[in-house]
């Protein structure tokens, strides 16, 4: 299956209506997960001079979305396909909506890049525990450890990608209250093991992907709230520090949504490109392992652009004394 | 108890965890000096533990630590973004980890004080943050502030009107402030302090006192059920009437 198609049915088929209110209640920065408190760097380079005025945010921005923005949003998307695999119930036929509210659209659920269809009552955890997805040929208690072990990989990408201690930090603090509020609203299994697997918080674009496969979300939905947050963030803060017109920095963030657009498909296409064969690394062959879509992935091989002044930022903002946001 | 799935309850029980409350009010009316001196008085009896969330950095946090009234390890300090109203009610996700963090590194703890940002007159606590909470005025702001009311000086479950002290000064009538306080509170308590002549705010120290022996009697105990039957033990609830206050998420 071509990268490029599969990214692009991702985006455009059903995938995109599946859930797109739902969609919006993420992306929403009325979301209570704490992302309000968190600038991205854009507090300290008011400090800085850096960001003056609605030029220089403009610029600002946009270099956030090219690094740390797509960099968040493939590991969005990474995560998102990752928890709905997890959820995957192998040769089991996509469960049919609950309701009528996807009109004629099929289920919003068989897009993603190797045709994994998650299983979403065991997403969502409406399946008897000990008989959903692929516990019917593992043992569960294998399989939990096997999804942990998934997530501790793809989280540690993340943190490879994360140059700073700072950015770490917040990123993490981040993850563990989307995943404590996420795991309210759209209660899951999946989330459930994020939280068991990486207790101290997962960085926010594996939560983000994570909440995003709970609440039905699929990939490239995930990475394009992972973009939309990755520049939203810093323009409302630069809004609040500056006394910025709040029209002017829509107008801005307008102008950036076919980036946006496109740096939800190349997150797309970054996960399938991460696909390989079968069982990640040097694992031993195993028997059921074409049972277990999780393996099929190295997420190394995920964009790691870096943006060493935005790392400068956070490390400075860390330490300065008198400072309104986390980061 | 509290996350197997078919129980009624989508988040923890509020039983065995600490009360927590929440101080709000305007900037300099005296909320940092209101924990420092509840700090004072109920450190000896109660397991205590702090938040500040003051709009800037640590210095509330720092203020308390300097006062020596409370291991400082046991202050948290919050950074709220600009807006301090939002981390106590729309997005109190950061108050809740503070929190959280208290009670698992020093628990279990028998109050949690919460204190905002200074704010206005609208800002009030979530009852996913604060199971009660503490309005701070002053008579600096003037005598007309608790005639104007929102929901800070109308709903929280004390007002307290700080800097009696000052009230010749200012030209403040403590009889108005008393007399419009008591009637938009439909009954609710008000108490004047001068936290400069009363450091250990004792009216304040006993209010809470009580608050947390009613907080104790309703969830000490097996509860499995509460939302189902709120009206069968009313004599737990200080506020017959009031909604059940939101467990911890």
């Amino acid at each position: 299956m071509g990268t490029l198609r599969s990214a692009a049915e991702a985006l455009t088929g059903t995938g995109v209506m599946g859930a797109s209110a739902a969609l919006l209640l993420i992306a929403d920065s009325r979301l209570p997960a704490g992302g309000h408190a968190h600038s991205g760097g854009a507090e300290e380079a008011v400090h800085a001079g850096a960001i003056a005025g609605p030029e220089d945010l403009a610029r600002f921005l946009r270099g956030r979305l090219a690094t740390a923005g797509l960099v968040a949003a493939a590991l969005a998307a990474a995560a998102c396909h990752l928890a709905r695999t997890m959820a995957t119930r192998p040769g089991t036929p996509v469960a049919p909506a609950p309701n009528g509210v996807n009109g004629g659209h099929p289920p919003p659920t068989a897009t993603d890049d190797d045709g994994a269809s998650p299983d979403t009552a065991s997403l969502r955890g409406a399946a008897a525990s000990g008989t959903a997805g692929e516990s019917s040929r593992r043992p569960p208690e294998d399989l939990a450890a096997g999804h942990a072990a998934r997530w501790r990989e793809l989280d540690a990408e993340a943190d490879a990608r994360t140059a700073s201690p700072a950015q770490r930090t917040a990123s993490r603090t981040q993850g563990r209250l989307l995943v404590r509020t996420a795991r309210r609203i759209w209660p899951s299994p999946v989330l459930d093991g994020l939280a068991a697997a990486v207790p101290d918080g997962a960085h926010h674009p594996i939560a983000l992907g994570a909440a995003c496969a709970a609440a039905g979300c699929p990939p490239g939905q995930a990475g394009l709230v992972a973009a939309y947050t990755s520049v939203t963030g810093p323009a409302t803060a630069a809004v609040r520090l500056l006394g910025l017109d709040p029209v002017t920095v829509h107008r801005i963030l307008a102008d950036l949504a076919p980036e946006l657009d496109r740096t939800a498909e190349a997150a797309v296409a970054a996960v399938a490109a991460c696909r390989t064969a079968g069982p990640a690394g040097a694992e031993a062959p195993d028997p059921d392992a074409p049972q277990d879509r999780t393996a099929r992935h190295d997420w190394s091989a995920l964009p790691s652009w870096g943006a060493p002044a935005l790392d400068l930022l956070a490390e400075g903002h860390l330490r300065r004394e008198v400072r309104l946001f986390v980061s | 108890m509290g996350l197997d799935h078919g129980d009624h309850h989508d988040v923890p029980d509020p039983n065995g965890r600490a009360l927590r409350l929440g101080i709000g009010g305007p900037v300099g009316s005296g909320k940092t000096a209101l924990v420092a001196a509840l700090c004072r008085s109920l450190g000896e009896v109660l397991r205590l533990g702090v938040v500040t969330n003051d709009i800037y950095t640590t210095e509330d946090a720092d203020f308390l630590r300097k006062a020596g009234v409370l291991d400082p390890e046991r202050i948290l300090a919050v950074q709220t973004g600009c807006c301090p109203h939002t981390a106590i009610r729309d997005d109190i996700a950061a108050n809740i980890d503070a929190v959280e963090t208290l009670e698992e590194r020093f628990g279990p703890l028998d109050l949690v004080i919460v204190e905002s940002g200074g704010d206005n007159l609208t800002a009030t606590f979530s009852r996913g943050l604060a199971d009660r909470q503490i309005f701070v005025l002053d008579v600096s702001g003037g005598d007309k502030v608790p005639r104007k009311g929102g929901p800070g000086v109308t709903s929280a479950d004390l007002l307290v009107i700080n800097k009696t002290d000052l009230a010749p000064l200012v030209g403040a009538d403590l009889t108005v402030m008393s007399r419009d306080a008591n009637a938009v509170r439909d009954g609710r308590p008000v108490l004047f302090t001068s936290l400069r002549e009363d450091p250990h705010a004792g009216a304040v120290a006993e209010w809470v006192m009580g608050v947390h022996a009613a907080w104790v009697a309703a969830h000490s105990h097996p509860h499995d059920h509460p939302h189902e039957h709120p009206h069968e033990h009313p004599h737990e609830h200080p506020h017959e009437g009031r909604p059940e206050p939101a467990p911890r998420s």
